[in-house]
């Protein structure tokens, strides 16, 4: 037998439970609520979860997708690995978010599907995290304000009415809360390094901070299947001005990026960033169809 | 009827190995949650607990106790994931803890207690360019001392950064290197004693 070997073993794998054999390791890409119980509790309303499930999971997509691409250009290895890890965590968030969203709403669609399948206009992301990486400095800034805030929003959902979402949320705070250790840690370094660091570390805040203000925006959707955005306006604002402060950096002071009629990302209204990324995201899938590997 | 007692098709995906870390098991690493084996007709059904979201290995580990089970006789046998209550590295065993230094990796202190908390920021005991932890405390006092100094939350600071040992030598003068390694749930650390590099289990 070769149980002890996970190369030799997989070639062996029994085609159950993912139906298919798979040829190396990591490509056998599970359903990733595999037997969770998935009906829809009562009294929730299944098109509204699907759509919240999607909101947070388009969010954690993209800005894992934009962290992936640190790969080959971070500053040092250790970051490299540092932000793939973040993009790993948050991708395996996003397909659970995805797979849910596929399952609520009735249609079945899958991870994939969603993922590979719609069309700028049908991601509800918000437009903080399909901004171009800039540097390094405005990616750590951009990933402080995510995380921090994602962490204090999963910290409430854990408690969801669907069991599901409470679940996903409460792994991911975890994982959230290390992003948050991560990107605290360089804002000090920088921020409270050599003049020319702390300027840097500003310049990336300042360019930053005019996404910020759509994460405490309510969209209709959130207020009735998930937790209304604008009451962690405080508490996430003040903490990312406790690490600023510690830092010697300033609360930017600055407009909102504006809206489109009121609209923005989570009405699938985006920034032109958007387009190129799912591009690149898209190309393999909608080039080979329904290829499997 | 069914039977959950830890024997039989508990013991079988009990031993299956991690495909990351193989020198423990599914039961070690606290990934199996539960076997039921139904009284009639003999049905299993494992339950497991993913670790981190985005760990590959997951569908490994599936396809593995799968597999064993079968092997072991059962005929009819299910995998399905548990969600709930989430994974943390307090559920691996004291064996697992064990194998874990044997084989030269660190393994992880207490988790944090509760959830995030938006708190103080100087909680960070080794980050990138903070100072090195030295047996885990040492350098650090001014920092757990003034915990609070941003002062304005009420909550609780992380728990400090606990004394990691090198695995290899036992020395307790240590340092992060960097807090991500190889796979999401290990840091790379550094003895300062035998000069080797180690890798240690983060507690999540």
């Amino acid at each position: 037998m070769t149980d002890d070997h996970v190369y030799l073993s997989l070639a062996e794998a029994s085609p159950e439970p993912e139906g298919e054999g798979r040829w190396a390791y990591g490509t056998g890409f599970a359903d990733p609520l595999l037997g969770v119980d998935t009906a829809v509790p009562a009294g929730l309303d299944g098109a509204d979860l699907a759509a919240y499930c999607l909101m947070l999971g388009d969010d954690a997509l993209v800005l894992a997708q934009r962290l992936i691409e640190w790969c080959t250009r971070a500053p040092e290895l250790e970051e490299e690995v540092a932000l793939a890890n973040l993009g790993l965590d948050l991708l395996g968030q996003a397909r659970q978010l995805l797979t849910r969203a596929g399952q609520a709403d009735g249609t079945g669609r899958t991870e994939d599907d969603l993922a590979y399948w719609r069309e700028e206009h049908e991601f509800r992301n918000v437009r903080l995290v399909e901004a171009p990486n800039g540097d390094f400095a405005y990616s750590i800034a951009r990933l402080l304000v995510f995380a921090t805030a994602r962490g204090a929003l999963y910290e409430a959902l854990a408690g969801h009415a669907d069991p599901v979402l409470a679940a996903v949320a409460a792994r991911s705070v975890k994982e959230l809360a290390y992003h948050r250790e991560y990107a605290t840690a360089w804002t000090l370094r920088l921020g409270d390094g050599t003049p020319y660091s702390s300027a840097r570390m500003q310049a990336g805040l300042d360019a930053v901070w005019p996404l910020v203000e759509e994460l405490f925006t309510a969209h209709p959707v959130e207020l009735r299947a998930g937790v209304d955005p604008a009451l962690l306006r405080e508490p996430v604002l003040g903490s990312l001005a406790a690490v600023l402060a510690e830092a010697g950096l300033t609360v930017p002071e600055v407009p909102a990026l504006a809206t489109v009629g009121g609209r923005a990302g989570r009405d699938g209204v985006h920034t032109e960033a958007l387009g190129p990324l799912l591009a690149e995201f898209q190309v393999v899938a909608r080039a080979h169809p329904g290829a499997t590997w | 009827m069914v039977t959950t007692a830890r024997t039989g098709a508990w013991e079988v995906a009990a031993a299956v190995p991690d495909p990351e870390l193989p020198m423990l098991t599914l039961a070690d690493l606290g990934v199996l949650a539960e076997v039921e084996v139904a009284e009639e007709g003999g049905a299993v059904t494992a339950w497991l607990t993913p670790t981190y979201s985005g760990c590959p290995a997951v569908a490994e580990m599936a396809a593995d106790v799968d597999r064993r089970l079968r092997a072991a006789g059962y005929p009819d046998v299910r995998v399905r994931l548990r969600l709930d209550p989430p994974w943390s590295t307090d559920l691996i065993t004291a064996e697992g803890r064990r194998k874990l230094a044997e084989a030269g990796i660190a393994p992880p202190g207490p988790a944090a207690p509760g959830l995030l908390g938006l708190g103080p920021t100087r909680f960070l005991d080794s980050g990138p360019g903070a100072p090195v932890a030295s047996g885990g405390h040492g350098g650090h006092g001014d920092r757990e001392d003034h915990g609070d100094r941003g002062g304005h939350e009420a909550r609780p600071a992380a728990p400090p950064v606990p004394a990691v040992t090198c695995p290899l030598c036992g020395c307790a003068d240590t340092e992060e290197l960097s807090r991500f390694g190889s796979t999401a749930c290990k840091a790379l650390w550094r003895c300062r004693g035998c000069r080797e590099p180690f890798e240690r289990v983060k507690e999540i």
